[in-house]
């Protein structure tokens, strides 16, 4: 075992060990008393007035209980590791090799999936109960039990995508992760809070939200010199422009992934929407490493199949 | 012969009274928190979020409530056993005062979000260096008073006090070594790193709870125990042999809280089996408070004040058969991390702790006004019932809760997928949660009614102080 940093250390463990399990053990042979007929003695003492002490032997069954765990400690100590360095003796630690082969042969069961095309596997009804389960275990505290997402976490249940929905596009969002790019353009430069808010206004005209119209018009101005590269034209968003990994969305839909309030488009355009800190993050990671193949691509064929 | 001399009960007034304060606002925040798990919307504003409120809860019900508890009681009886006035009078009065202001610290600055992050261990630096001071103080009052004894024996119940004072200074101690980030900030990180900082936590984390929350309240049921049923207490053999067995052994149970953790296997082996070993001498205190009631079992039937100390006994029985099989690893591996180490927890907190510091004090409180009843004997009583009733309901709940929830989360499909999802095993435990937070509510009520009780009894009352009784005669 390669716990202590030198062989003192195993040896203080061992010795102090052992020296815990025969106090133990002398402590209570050395002061067992024997049991005397009649009434039980006195230890003689008086405190306060009224308080005193038998002197009774101690019980019998609480001895052999008391000696009991001692022995069953001695012996686990055999059996097991705990005794300085010492190893367990040998095959006794399968245990824990069961259990990790059991594992290792339960996960390989998906494997058989790996064969089976995305768009398939999403209407093999045991592949999709495996992928639920999955999905509750790994995907929910984000997206919801349910797929629908909140504030920050796109809806996967709507069939409106930021990066695209068909299954192998799913897999690669899941594989690799996505991380929004929504640059800050309100902090100092290159728009000041005037310019903001005139934007906000127009991106709330784009999907028929009441805005200010004039600052509507002044803000188009700028969404054309601003943000048209990744939103389009029309503000159809990066996937309609066949730039799907861009992950700018459609701002003509009613889909919000933050909301749709004045205040929060402004928060979004000022600090931008990236892999920024806390509240403000917009990041997918990637589970490729984490969660293997196989239960990669059964999630993405749950994935696909939740928007069907 | 008595002596002019009396005992100094102002201290132990002061304490007393304020034990049962500090457990109404300890066990209130109690009840708060069991109800934000039920229902989140009352997390409002970020000084009194559950994350705030949840150590706030444990360093009153503790260090507050069980500390001032401790304080009463020891001083008391150590002056009484040893037949002598308490020696440097001055400093007990600053361990009050101190002790006090820590409190009022604590409540401060945990909702104000000030935290070292260990648990029971959460104070910041500042507030730790007055809790040393206050037991540094507490120490030299009680070893002092014990030299200046009037009788060669030391009466058991001084052993626990004792060894609790000793244990507790060496635990905080050790387990305070932080590095402030400036003489100005609240603000500290551990001498410790990584796994060695977890196991220090935890060899303190653990021992708080065998010596402050175990050895002290032992002290205080072999004082209070035999006083209240007026019987020897069973056997002094059992008390050496449990006693040192219990204080050698409990110094080595910690690293069952770390199980399955980067803690390495000897260490958690070790962990387990001393754990194990502890059972025997923990039942020794049980045995030897239960049997002292062995020819006086008829007085339970009218006295509330023995049916608190023999409950809180049973409760300690319960808690200390349980305490050494969670340690085992197998069993381990199932309740660690659910609501069945909050019912193990309660058990001996309410069960334990709470009853014989209840019981102690209804006996205490009349006699520090120059009486020897309550107000009223039929609220104890009451107190005894609602409080009982509400330690089944709490204790029962998060067990069955406990269970379930790590059934819940264990169990996998044959594709190797959990069964169930993080959530749904919180949903299970709504109804739990709501038998919990009833039997938190009883619990807090009873303490209402001792409140209402106390004050009853010592309203226009003349403080008194009652003479120092001289040794018997073949002990002086």
């Amino acid at each position: 075992m390669a716990d202590f940093s030198s062989g003192f250390w195993d040896l203080y463990v061992a010795g102090f060990t052992a020296f815990g399990l025969l106090l133990c053990l002398v402590l209570m042979f050395a002061n067992r008393g024997t049991q005397s007929s009649g009434a039980p003695q006195m230890k003689g003492h008086v405190w306060d007035e009224t308080l005193k002490e038998y002197n009774n032997p101690l019980p019998r069954w609480w001895f052999y209980l008391f000696l009991g765990t001692v022995v069953f400690s001695v012996a686990y100590l055999v059996i097991y590791p705990g005794f300085g360095s010492m190893n367990s003796t040998p095959g006794k630690d399968k245990g824990l090799r069961v259990e990790h082969a059991k594992e290792v042969k339960d996960a390989q069961t998906l494997d058989k999936y790996l064969s089976v095309n995305l768009a398939t596997l999403a209407t093999d009804k045991n592949a999709m109960a495996t992928g639920q389960r999955l999905f509750v275990t790994y995907c929910a505290q984000c997206h919801g039990s349910s797929g629908k997402g909140s504030k920050g976490y796109p809806d996967l249940t709507d069939n409106d995508w930021l990066y695209g929905g068909d299954p192998e596009t799913i897999k690669t969002s899941i594989e690799g992760g996505r991380s929004g790019m929504m640059a800050p353009f309100g902090t100092g430069e290159p728009l000041n809070s005037d310019q903001v808010k005139d934007l906000a206004n127009y991106v709330r005209s784009l999907s028929g939200l009441s805005a200010d119209s004039a600052r509507a018009a002044q803000g188009k101005e700028v969404f054309a010199a601003r943000c048209v590269t990744c939103h389009g034209q029309d503000g159809k968003g990066a996937l309609a422009m066949g730039a799907g990994a861009l992950g700018a969305p459609d701002l003509t839909d009613k889909v919000w992934l933050f909301g749709d309030s004045e205040e929060t488009i402004i928060e979004g355009i000022t600090k931008g929407r990236n892999a920024g800190p806390g509240s403000l993050a917009n990041e997918m990671p990637a589970w490729k490493d984490f969660l293997g193949d196989a239960k990669v691509h059964v999630l993405a064929a749950y994935v696909y199949s939740l928007s069907k | 012969m008595q002596s002019q001399a009396t005992y100094n009960y102002k201290v132990v007034r002061q304490f007393a009274i304020m034990t049962v304060v500090w457990g109404i606002v300890g066990m209130l925040v109690g009840v708060i928190v069991a109800a934000q798990l039920i229902w989140p919307e009352l997390n409002v504003l970020e000084f009194l979020q559950y994350g705030r409120l949840r150590p706030l809860h444990t360093n009153a019900v503790i260090f507050a409530f069980g500390g001032c508890a401790l304080f009463a009681t020891s001083f008391y009886s150590v002056q009484r056993t040893c037949h002598t006035k308490l020696f440097a009078p001055g400093l007990a009065s600053f361990v009050f005062w101190l002790w006090q202001l820590i409190i009022v610290c604590a409540a401060l600055s945990l909702p104000l979000g000030f935290t070292v992050g260990k648990e029971y261990a959460e104070l910041e630096w500042p507030i730790k260096i007055m809790i040393a001071v206050a037991w540094v103080s507490y120490a030299i009052v009680f070893f002092g008073t014990i030299a200046i004894r009037k009788v060669s024996h030391i009466y058991v119940s001084n052993w626990f006090f004792g060894a609790m004072i000793i244990a507790v200074a060496l635990l905080h101690i050790t387990n305070s070594a932080v590095v402030p980030v400036s003489l100005t900030t609240l603000k500290s990180y551990p001498v410790y790193a990584g796994v060695q900082d977890a196991m220090v936590q935890w060899w303190y984390g653990h021992n708080a709870v065998g010596f402050f929350l175990t050895a002290g309240f032992l002290g205080m049921m072999y004082y209070f125990v035999p006083k209240q049923a007026d019987r020897p207490v069973y056997s002094y053999r059992l008390s050496v042999v449990h006693f040192w067995a219990l204080i050698f052994t409990y110094m080595w149970a910690g690293p069952h809280h770390l199980h399955y953790t980067a803690l390495p296997d000897w260490a958690q082996s070790l962990g387990m089996l001393f754990s194990l070993i502890l059972l025997a001498p923990s039942w020794g205190g049980m045995i030897n408070g239960i049997m002292t009631l062995s020819g006086a079992w008829h007085k339970l039937r009218t006295d509330p004040i023995l049916k608190f100390l023999v409950t809180s006994l049973s409760f300690y029985g319960m808690s200390t058969f349980e305490g050494p099989m969670m340690s085992v690893k197998s069993v381990n591996a199932l309740s660690h991390y659910t609501d069945w180490t909050i019912g193990h927890v309660h058990s001996g907190a309410l069960g334990w702790v709470a009853m014989v510091s209840i019981g102690s004090l209804y006996y205490l409180l009349p006699r520090l006004y120059g009486k020897t009843e309550m107000y009223s004997t039929k609220l104890i009583n009451t107190h005894f019932w609602v409080a009982t009733i509400g330690i089944v309901l709490y204790v029962a709940s998060m067990w069955i809760s406990g269970v379930f929830e790590g059934l819940m989360w264990r169990s996998t499909h044959t594709d190797g997928t959990l069964m169930y999802s993080f959530i749904e095993s919180v949903k299970m435990k709504y109804p739990y949660y709501m038998i919990r937070l009833l039997g938190g509510v009883l619990f807090l009520v009873g303490m209402l009614i001792m409140f209402y009780n106390m004050i009853k009894t010592i309203a226009g009352e003349k403080a008194y102080n009652a003479p120092v009784v001289a040794p018997a005669a073949a002990h002086a």
